[in-house]
C-alpha cells in the first residue's frame, strides 16, 4: 500500500478503520480504512458496486449493521445514531440527491438544522448559487438536475458541518454543470471544509482532490496522491475498467 | 319564499347545519388520522377511543374536579395527548419495522380494550355534559333558530383545522414533518431527532381526537361507544380524501358531512349509507382518493 495510508490518528479529522457494513444479510463492506486530514478533499474511486455509497452511508449510520471504527474529531461514531453523527458536524449529500418534493427550494435549503457555528450564511449561499435564490419558491423537485445537485450541496454548507460527504455530485450532469460543481468544490475547500467525494469520473476527481482512494469489493485497495495521478493512470484504468 | 324544491327552508337549513357539525368532527378526526398515517404509516384504529376518552376526560374534569369546559378545551388534549405519547413509546414504536398490518391490529385491539374499560366503569347509557353558559341559547336567524353551541363547534373546528394546516404547510416544524414523511432516514441524517418527532406527532394526532371529544361532549351524550360509531365514517372520509392528505381530509370531512345532511332531507333512506357509496365510487375511479398522490 502506498505511504500516507498509515497515519497518526491524531492529525486525521476522520479516521475509518476496518469498517464493515451489512444490508440485511448481505455483507457489503469488508474492512474499509480511510484517513482524512482537516481541509483535505479526498475522493473514493471505484467501479459500480464497489461499495463507495455504502461507505458514506455507513459513516452516516444509514446501513443496517456496521462494525469497525469511525473516529471523527476524536469521537467514536461506530454505534451512534445518524442524527447524533450529523450533530458532530458531518454533512451528507446522497447519491440520489434527496431533494424533498413536498418542500420548496427555501424549505429544502433550511431543512438541515445548524449544528455548530461556522456555516455559510444564507447570503453567502445565494452568492455561490444565484439560481437557488431565483427559484426560492419553486417545488424542490421542479429544479433541473444541476440545480437540485447545487441545492443538495448548498443545504449542508449552512449547518456548520466541517466534513462533507458528497456522493457522485457530477453524475448525470452536462459538462458545463460538472465544471460549475468542480469550481464550487474548490471554493468550499478554500473556505476550509473537508470533503470526502465519491466519484467514478477520475478526470473530474483530478480537478478537485488532494488524494484518491480506490475501492474494490468493499475494501480500499489503493491510494493515489493527486500529483501522482498521471503517472498512475495504467494502474487506475485497471481498477476502474475504463 | 320558505320552501326549496318543496322542502321547508328551516328543515333544509337545519339538516345542513347538522351536516356541517358532523362534517366538523369528520374533518378534525380524519385530519389527525392523516397526520399520523403520513409520518408513522400506521392507521390509528385507536382514534375513536381517543376521541371518546377526550369527551370522558372533559366530563371527569367537570364532575370530579369542577374544571369547566374552557379549561377542558386546553387540558384534555394535553392529558390525552400524553397518553398517546406513552402508547407510542411503549408499544406502537416497536412495530415500525414490521408490516403495516401489525400497527393496525395493535391500535384496533387497544381501542377495543379502552372502550371495554370505559363501558365497565361507566355503563353504556351515556352521561350528560352541560353546554357552557357562555355558549347556551340560540340565535334567531330569521329562517331558523341556530343553537349558539352548534355554531361554535363548526367555527372552532374549522379554525383548528386551518391552524393545523398552517403549521404543517407554512412553518419550519411543518417542513420537517413533511420531509420526514417523505424520507425519514435522510431527515435524521441531517441531525433531526426523527423518532422523537414521530412520538410527538402521534401525540398531536391523539390530542386532536381528544379535542374533538371535548367539543362533542355537550352535543352527543358522553358514552363509551361514541367513538366507534363515528370512526367508521371517519375512515371512509380518509379513504375518500386520500390517505395522508392533510387538506384533502379537511375538505372531504366538511363536504361529506354536508352531503350526508342533504341526503337526510332529499332521500332519508340513503343517509346512513351515502358516504360508503361515495367511498366505493371514489375507490373505483381514483384508488388513491380525491386528494391523494398516486404512489
Ligand atoms: N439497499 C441495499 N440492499 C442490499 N444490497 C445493496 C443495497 N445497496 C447496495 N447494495 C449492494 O452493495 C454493493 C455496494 O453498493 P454501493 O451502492 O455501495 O456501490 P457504489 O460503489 O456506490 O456503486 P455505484 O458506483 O453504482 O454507485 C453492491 O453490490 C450493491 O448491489
Ligand atoms: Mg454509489
Amino acid at each position: 500500500m502506498a505511504d500516507g495510508m498509515i497515519r497518526a490518528e491524531t492529525d486525521a479529522l476522520l479516521a475509518v478503520r476496518g469498517l464493515e457494513a451489512w444490508y440485511g444479510e448481505s455483507h457489503v463492506l469488508h474492512g474499509v480504512d480511510i484517513d482524512i486530514k482537516p481541509g483535505e478533499v479526498v475522493t473514493l474511486l471505484g467501479r459500480n458496486g464497489a461499495g463507495k455509497t455504502t461507505t458514506l452511508r455507513a459513516i452516516m449510520g444509514l446501513v443496517g449493521k456496521r462494525a469497525g471504527s469511525i473516529r471523527y474529531n476524536g469521537a467514536e461514531l461506530i454505534s451512534a445514531r445518524s442524527d447524533i453523527i450529523a450533530r458532530k458536524g458531518i454533512g451528507y449529500c446522497p447519491e440520489e440527491r434527496g431533494i424533498f418534493a413536498s418542500l420548496d427550494v427555501t424549505e429544502n435549503l433550511m431543512l438541515p438544522p445548524v449544528v455548530m457555528p461556522g456555516g455559510l450564511s444564507l447570503d453567502e449561499i445565494y452568492t455561490l448559487f444565484p439560481n437557488l435564490k431565483e427559484r426560492a419558491r419553486s417545488q424542490g423537485t421542479k429544479l433541473s438536475g444541476g440545480e437540485q445537485q447545487m441545492l443538495a450541496i448548498a443545504r449542508i454548507l449552512r449547518t456548520g458541518a466541517k466534513l462533507l460527504l458528497l456522493d457522485e455530485p457530477s453524475e448525470g450532469l452536462a459538462p458545463v454543470i460538472v465544471q460549475q460543481i468542480g469550481r464550487m468544490i474548490r471554493e468550499i475547500k478554500q473556505r476550509g471544509f473537508t470533503v470526502l467525494l465519491v466519484e467514478q469520473n477520475f478526470r473530474f476527481a483530478q480537478t478537485v482532490a488532494d488524494r484518491h482512494y480506490v475501492m474494490e469489493h468493499g475494501r480500499v485497495v489503493d491510494m493515489v496522491k493527486n500529483e501522482e495521478l498521471l503517472t498512475s493512470l495504467d494502474r487506475l484504468h485497471e481498477y476502474l475498467g475504463v | 319564499m320558505d320552501e326549496l324544491f318543496g322542502i321547508p327552508l328551516p328543515l333544509l337549513f337545519g339538516q345542513l347545519l347538522l351536516g356541517l357539525i358532523n362534517g366538523a368532527f369528520y374533518a378534525m378526526l380524519s385530519l389527525g388520522l392523516a397526520v399520523i398515517f403520513g409520518l408513522l404509516n400506521v392507521i390509528n384504529f385507536t382514534h375513536g377511543a381517543q376521541f371518546m376518552m377526550g369527551a370522558f376526560a372533559a366530563w371527569m374534569l367537570l364532575n370530579w374536579f369542577g374544571v369547566n369546559y374552557w379549561f377542558a378545551l386546553i387540558l384534555v388534549p394535553i392529558i390525552i395527548g400524553a397518553t398517546g405519547i406513552v402508547l407510542e413509546k411503549l408499544m406502537i414504536s416497536r412495530l415500525y419495522k414490521l408490516d403495516h398490518l401489525y400497527g393496525l391490529l395493535l391500535t384496533f385491539g387497544i381501542g377495543l380494550v379502552i372502550e371495554g374499560v370505559f363501558r365497565n366503569e361507566f355503563g353504556s347509557s351515556g352521561l350528560p355534559y352541560r353546554i357552557p353558559p357562555e355558549l347556551s341559547g340560540a340565535w334567531d336567524l330569521g329562517f331558523m333558530f341556530m343553537p349558539v353551541y352548534r355554531g361554535w363547534v363548526v367555527v372552532f373546528a374549522a379554525a383548528v383545522c386551518l391552524a393545523t394546516w398552517l403549521v404543517i404547510e407554512k412553518t419550519r416544524l411543518g417542513a420537517n414533518l413533511r420531509a420526514a414523511t417523505e424520507n425519514p432516514a435522510l431527515v435524521q441524517a441531517f441531525g433531526i431527532n426523527v423518532p422523537r418527532m414521530v412520538t410527538l406527532t402521534y401525540g398531536a394526532g391523539v390530542a386532536l381526537a381528544a379535542l374533538g371529544g371535548v367539543l362533542a361532549a355537550p352535543i352527543y351524550s358522553v358514552n363509551p361507544q361514541m367513538g366507534s360509531n363515528l370512526i367508521i365514517v371517519v375512515f371512509a372520509v380518509v379513504v375518500i380524501g386520500g390517505m395522508g392528505s392533510i387538506l384533502g381530509s379537511v375538505i372531504t370531512g366538511f363536504g361529506l358531512g354536508i352531503i350526508e345532511g342533504l341526503t337526510k332531507v332529499f332521500y332519508p333512506e340513503a343517509s346512513a349509507t351515502v358516504i360508503f357509496v361515495i367511498m366505493i365510487i371514489v375507490l373505483l375511479a381514483r384508488p388513491a382518493g380525491l386528494f391523494g398522490r398516486t404512489a
